[in-house]
């Protein structure tokens, strides 16, 4: 068994599995999103708010943003522990790389509220 | 007279700075001999040529050597198989291991990678009077797990085991891991996957398949580790 403090979930299965159901999630949304954008081409302004003022389309787009954050986190987790061997600067990147996921995260919420 | 070029990995940590690639003209009588015959001929040109071989068929393993960009065993590659258009051979040591000399690799982290999955049968029953049985249909289930050799071709061509291998237990640990998991005498098969979850140990695979494509026994790391997954998997909550 290896020790690991900074992975996402409770073990590598855990990750795995997170890893795979986030990727489900964002095809979807993005399938999503592609459709409707072919089947909108004069979209405009209040349609668009139109779909994000409805409660589904926010779970919808929420649990992709939270999707996405795990995905990227676990992603980049991996490629930092690959490539970054000195300790120090590699605890450095994973905090850069965690913040900025935090602050796309809040903001992503802000935006699907805010509107 | 056919002459090939070959062109050979020389590193004596004693008297070089530097690894460097030493030039050999071959006379093959145009033959399409064994790589491993290849360096023997080289061997009576420079006695200080160093290279490991055994048996020379294909069985012991020792000759795992990196040939024009691929693993493999020198003894059972012949020459038709990775000599390239040029006519041009370049060999060096697996590749990602420490070099003892020339082609002669330090495979410490490999075995100890093997140690830690603890490639012997475990059973915590009573043994029997005289031995273990196993059905047919069980003793099936170990065919290309078994016939591994441990010759190192497909960890040292794996990028995860390049990058971390004191965590990654890596394709050929993984090979013999998943033996004793799929063996119906073997007993410990909870303590083997809990010893396995981590992020490190079986998932760092990112299922390349550059084991499947060089292991000289034709045998599927890949596969394995698939299936060590889905153990994992199905003993999980
Ligand atoms: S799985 Fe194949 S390549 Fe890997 S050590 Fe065993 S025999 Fe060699
Ligand atoms: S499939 Fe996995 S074990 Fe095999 S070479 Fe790729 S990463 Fe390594
Ligand atoms: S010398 Fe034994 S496997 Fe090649």
């Amino acid at each position: 068994m290896v020790t690991n403090i900074t992975n996402f979930g409770r073990s590598g299965l855990s990750d795995w599995l997170i890893q795979r159901v986030s990727a489900i999630i964002l095809a979807l949304y993005t399938i999503f999103m592609v459709g409707y954008l072919l089947f909108h081409p004069a979209l405009d302004y209040p349609t668009w708010n139109g779909l994000f003022a409805q409660t589904w389309m926010r779970i919808f787009s929420l649990l992709a943003f939270l999707s996405l954050a795990a995905h990227a986190w676990i992603g980049l987790w991996t490629v930092i522990t690959d490539y970054i061997k000195p300790t120090g600067i590699r605890f450095a990147v994973q905090i850069v790389v965690m913040l900025a996921i935090f602050v796309f995260l809040v903001w992503g919420v802000q935006v699907l509220w805010g509107a | 007279m056919s002459m090939l070029q070959v062109s050979v990995y020389r590193y004596n940590p004693e008297t070089d700075s530097a690894p460097y690639m030493q030039e050999f003209q071959v006379d093959t009588q145009g033959r399409d001999l064994m790589v491993l015959n290849v360096l023997e001929i080289i061997k009576q040109q420079d006695s200080s040529m160093a290279y490991r071989r055994s048996c020379r068929e294909g069985v012991c393993g020792s000759d795992g050597m990196n040939m024009n960009g691929s693993n493999g065993l020198a003894c059972v590659t012949a020459l038709s198989e990775v000599v390239d258009k040029r006519g041009k051979l370049v060999l060096r040591p697996l590749p990602g291991l420490p070099v003892v000399r020339d082609l002669v690799v330090d495979m410490g982290i490999f075995y100890k990678q093997y140690e830690r999955i603890q490639p012997y049968l475990q059973n915590d029953t009573p043994p029997p009077a005289i031995e273990r049985l196993q059905s047919p249909e069980d003793r099936e289930k170990l065919d290309g797990l078994y016939e591994c050799i441990l010759c190192a071709c497909c960890s040292t061509a794996c990028p995860s085991f390049w990058w971390n291998p004191e965590k990654f237990v890596g394709p050929a640990g993984l090979l013999q891991s998943y033996r004793f998991l799929a063996d119906s005498r073997d007993t410990a098969t909870r303590e083997r996957l809990a010893d396995l979850e981590d992020p490190f140990s079986v998932f760092r695979c990112r299922g390349i398949m550059n084991c499947v494509a060089v292991c000289p026994k034709g045998l599927n790391p890949t596969r394995a580790i698939g299936k060590i997954r889905e153990l994992l998997m199905a003993n999980a909550t």
